[in-house]
């Protein structure tokens, strides 16, 4: 078994390429043609996509009477899986702002790709309220302007919160991406030989010149972007989680729900990082950039946040019990053992047990079976959604009104086209911009910074 | 080939410890404008280069405060003035469930302004073409070294001096760079026409897909099942029945729920003795009186029931309402011209309820009482 030293501060990146060495390393993917395995993935995806598009089209053509929603369970699939994509995107906003604050440096090799992935969970989760409301095509309701019915949004209702929540969050995170990505246009742009490509990567580097009296306000610019992100970030989920809190369905009702979703969506979104890093690592040769100590330390935020999820299951219970209040009682009763008890034991095994098995130092350094773990903790993460959104709804306080929710072939096809459009975007991404951020590595080797001997 | 300008001397150095030297000596010297390029940020590099703490803290001071005003504002005069609703129970400005869109529009104003303030104001962008760009040192310094360079228009320039200085701090290279022929300045470009030009393009594609979005798009529906359905509507032809009308006469010798048959149809005489006002003179009655009045009768009668016609002679003018002979009709009477009309006049049988009628009567009585006063009203 390969030890490791704990005592002392590794190395960031591994086995010290030279600055021009890591440039090749991360430019290689744009400079070079795609190859079969490529294309082949790419099908995959866009066919996925593709079934979701289908799901759509006949959805606005038919109405959303094609899905499972009923009386009772009016929520269905589509926030669920809303919820579910808004929580990967945190993961990546957690490693690019929140880890930036605490001086992370191990966060520099993934904070690219993580934050990428961000901006497509939430393009992603953005189209789910959107179909939700049946007739898309006046989602500018949405937005408090002028019309001509001069009425306003109202402003006490948590979906509108969600509404300037996440497109905040999105727009943030674009910004806060593209201010990353300026150095690293320049210094493509001044690599490539392909005219096009020079002109494009000259527009996008804004003039960028690698000056220091730049960097000075550069560096600001990126500080105090992690301080506003990391408040963001905490706000967005927070404000999804009041979705449900504010309503008084039993089961939802609880203070608990912020930080737990917070928690949550930060353990769902590391693990689909973990999981795709593993695959770009191999494929592009990063492994000395994206060392395993990294995924080392991605596991363990994986274990902390599993935990504080499996500690908000239990303390539901307990609340649940200890309030006195019988609906809230049966609500839990009825999850563990009601007709959705299968949906609740796989959420349970997935997100509480399996991720304890990071304790062991083995298993958080072994890469198939991380990657298998961080599988399943996806799995039950949606499926944790799917508990809380439906077994509240579909068993609420009047019996009279209960009704099993089955989801339909529809509903699938759009689940599976989401997955489609994320990895798509992600493919996309890989082979369009530098998925790490050359400028931000360079600073993190050994010897990049000056060693003050004469101080 | 006309005579090149110079821009400034360069000098690349191999190791960040070179380089952070080079930069204080600088500085130390006097130079002004003289800038460090290197492909990623060298702690301690402002300050050997004696630069000030970046302001741009203030930037996001100021657009984040602006940004919580604003939604401040936007909230309370949506909701408390333009539009007071009251939802939940709570006042119309409710501050604490205005708290998160506060946050976040503060959070937005305050990414975007500094964002903006350092590409603008800071770096002075648009300028994108610079002396430096596409120059081998440029190259290098965006790869793997480290450069610095000294500006010809700095006062204390003098080029063999500063070449003899910057080989002194162990330079791998000294070189120079000339002004391209068309960016001889290094004033803000911002005010050109083009880029005036290009902002102003922006501004009108963004503006004009947002107003076409929300105010054309949205109202194109795509499919509009629910408007389209299998129904016949009132005023439409049918060709189910036989007399092409889609609206039905309701089935013979039947009435609707609650409804009396009227009488006295074609016996005004009968009317007129038997038929009581079984209302009296409440505020309530007569203030439902006026109301179907206005609505029912004043079209015709005008309404204050003079026979001043609306319908501007479209309609034969109904004589007065004040006449001797209406005055001394019983309200009986009345009712049988309401339920039967007379001569032009339509029936307003179905239209209105007993109630509404004998309510519609007292206030005509009402009416030719105010221009027919007794003395005792006086
Ligand atoms: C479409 C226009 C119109 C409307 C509406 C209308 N009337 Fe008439 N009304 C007339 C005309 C025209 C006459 C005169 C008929 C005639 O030639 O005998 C008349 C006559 C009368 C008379 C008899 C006057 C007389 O001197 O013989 C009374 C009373 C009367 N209307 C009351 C009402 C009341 C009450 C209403 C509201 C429920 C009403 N009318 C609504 C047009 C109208």
């Amino acid at each position: 078994m390969q030890t490791v030293d704990y005592s002392q501060e590794l190395a960031v990146i591994e086995k010290g390429p030279s600055l021009r060495e890591i440039d090749e390393i991360i430019s290689k993917p744009l400079e070079t043609k795609p190859d079969k395995k490529y294309y082949l993935a790419l099908s995959i995806t866009v066919t996925m996509l593709m079934i979701g598009v289908v799901g759509l089209g006949l959805s606005f053509y038919y109405g959303t009477g094609l899905w499972g929603n009923n009386n009772p369970v009016g929520w269905g699939f589509p926030i669920v899986n809303f919820v579910f994509w808004v929580g990967i995107g945190h993961a990546g906003t957690l490693i690019s702002a929140i880890l930036f604050l605490f001086r992370q440096k191990w966060r520099t090799g993934i904070a690219r790709f993580a934050e990428g992935m961000t901006i497509f969970a939430v393009m992603t989760a953005g189209i789910f309220p959107l179909i939700h409301v049946g007739r898309p095509w006046l989602a500018g309701y949405l937005f408090p302007y002028p019309n001509q019915h001069s009425l306003w949004v109202n402003f006490s209702s948590p979906l509108l919160w969600d509404v300037f929540a996440v497109s905040t969050y999105f727009t943030v995170s674009l910004i806060f991406w593209y201010v990353g990505l300026i150095p690293d246009f320049a210094t493509l742009r001044d690599r490539t030989a392909n005219k096009i490509k020079k002109i494009t990567y000259s527009i996008f580097s804004l003039g960028w010149r690698h000056s220091n009296r730049h960097w000075q306000h550069y560096e600001m610019v990126y500080l105090i972007l992690a301080g506003f992100a990391t408040p963001l970030v905490l706000s967005v989920h927070t404000i999804v989680s009041f979705d449900f809190a504010i309503s008084i369905i039993p089961g939802w009702h609880t203070t608990i729900f912020p930080p737990y979703f917070v928690a949550g969506a930060v353990f769902s979104g590391f693990t689909m990082v973990q999981n795709v890093l593993i695959f770009i690592r191999k494929i592009f040769n990063f492994e000395h950039i994206i060392t395993l100590d990294t995924l080392e330390k991605m596991n363990k935020i994986i274990l902390l946040t599993g935990s504080m999820v499996g500690y908000a299951y239990a303390m539901e219970f307990f609340i649940a019990w200890y309030s006195g209040v019988q609906p809230e009682q049966f609500a839990f009763i009825n999850r563990a053992f009601g007709p959705y008890a299968w949906a609740y034991w796989i959420m349970v095994t997935c997100n509480v047990v399996f991720p304890q098995l990071f304790w062991i130092k083995k298993i958080r350094r072994t890469i198939p079976v991380m990657f298998a773990i961080a599988v399943l903790v996806n799995v039950g993460m949606w499926f944790e959604r799917f508990v809380i959104t439906v077994t509240s709804l579909s068993r609420d306080f009047l019996p009279s009104s209960w009704a099993y929710y089955t989801p339909t072939l529809t509903d699938f096809a759009i689940l599976i086209g989401s997955f489609g459009l994320f990895f798509t975007l992600m493919l996309l991404f890989t082979k369009t911009l530098p998925v790490v951020s050359i400028a931000e590595v360079k600073a993190v080797l050994e010897d990049s910074q000056p060693s003050h001997k004469d101080h | 080939m006309s005579e090149k300008v110079l821009f400034a001397i360069t000098a690349i150095f191999n190791t960040p410890d070179e380089i952070i030297k080079a930069a204080e000596k600088t500085a130390e010297n006097g130079y002004k404008k003289f800038d460090v390029n290197t492909p990623y940020p060298i702690h301690g590099m402002p300050n050997a280069m004696k630069l000030g703490r970046s302001k741009l803290g203030f930037a996001a001071l100021v657009f984040g405060l602006s940004g919580i005003l604003a939604a401040l504002l936007m909230t309370f005069w949506m909701s408390a003035i333009d539009y007071p609703i009251i939802i939940g129970g709570k006042p119309y400005f409710a501050f604490p469930k205005y708290v998160p869109i506060i946050f976040e529009v503060t959070v937005l104003a305050a990414s975007i302004g500094t964002v903006v303030t350092m590409l603008f104001f800071f770096f002075k962008f648009p300028n994108n073409s610079h002396p430096l760009h596409d120059s081998d040192y440029m190259k290098k310094v965006s790869t793997e070294k480290y450069g610095i360079y000294i500006q010809a228009d700095d006062v204390l320039f003098n080029a063999e001096e500063i070449k003899k200085f910057l080989n002194e701090l162990g330079a791998a290279e000294v070189g120079e760079i000339y002004w391209d022929d068309d960016e001889v300045s290094t004033s803000p470009k911002i005010l050109e026409p083009k880029f005036l030009g290009f902002l102003a393009v922006t501004a009108i594609i963004i503006s004009g897909t947002t107003y076409f979005g929300l105010n054309k798009l949205m109202f194109m529906v795509p499919f509009n099942w629910m408007m389209e359905q299998d129904k016949a509507l009132p005023q439409e032809t049918s060709n189910i029945f036989a007399d092409g009308f889609a609206m039905r006469m309701p089935v013979e010798g039947t009435i609707s729920r609650g409804t009396i048959p009227y009488p006295y149809y074609g016996k005004p005489e009968l009317a007129e003795k038997l038929m009581i006002n079984p209302l009296d003179y409440s505020e309530e009655n007569l203030a439902l009186g006026k109301k179907k009045y206005d609505v029912f009768c004043s079209p015709c009668h005008g309404y204050f029931g003079e026979g001043d016609s609306k319908l501007r002679g479209q309609y034969p003018n109904p004589p007065s309402i004040h006449s001797e002979k209406v005055r001394l009709w019983s309200d009986g009477r009345i009712y049988h011209v309401i339920a039967e009309g007379q001569n032009v006049m339509p029936s307003y049988s179905t239209q209105m309820t007993r109630e509404e009628k004998w309510a519609t009567i007292l206030y005509i009585r009402a009416l030719q009482r105010a221009l027919n006063a007794k003395e005792s009203d006086l």
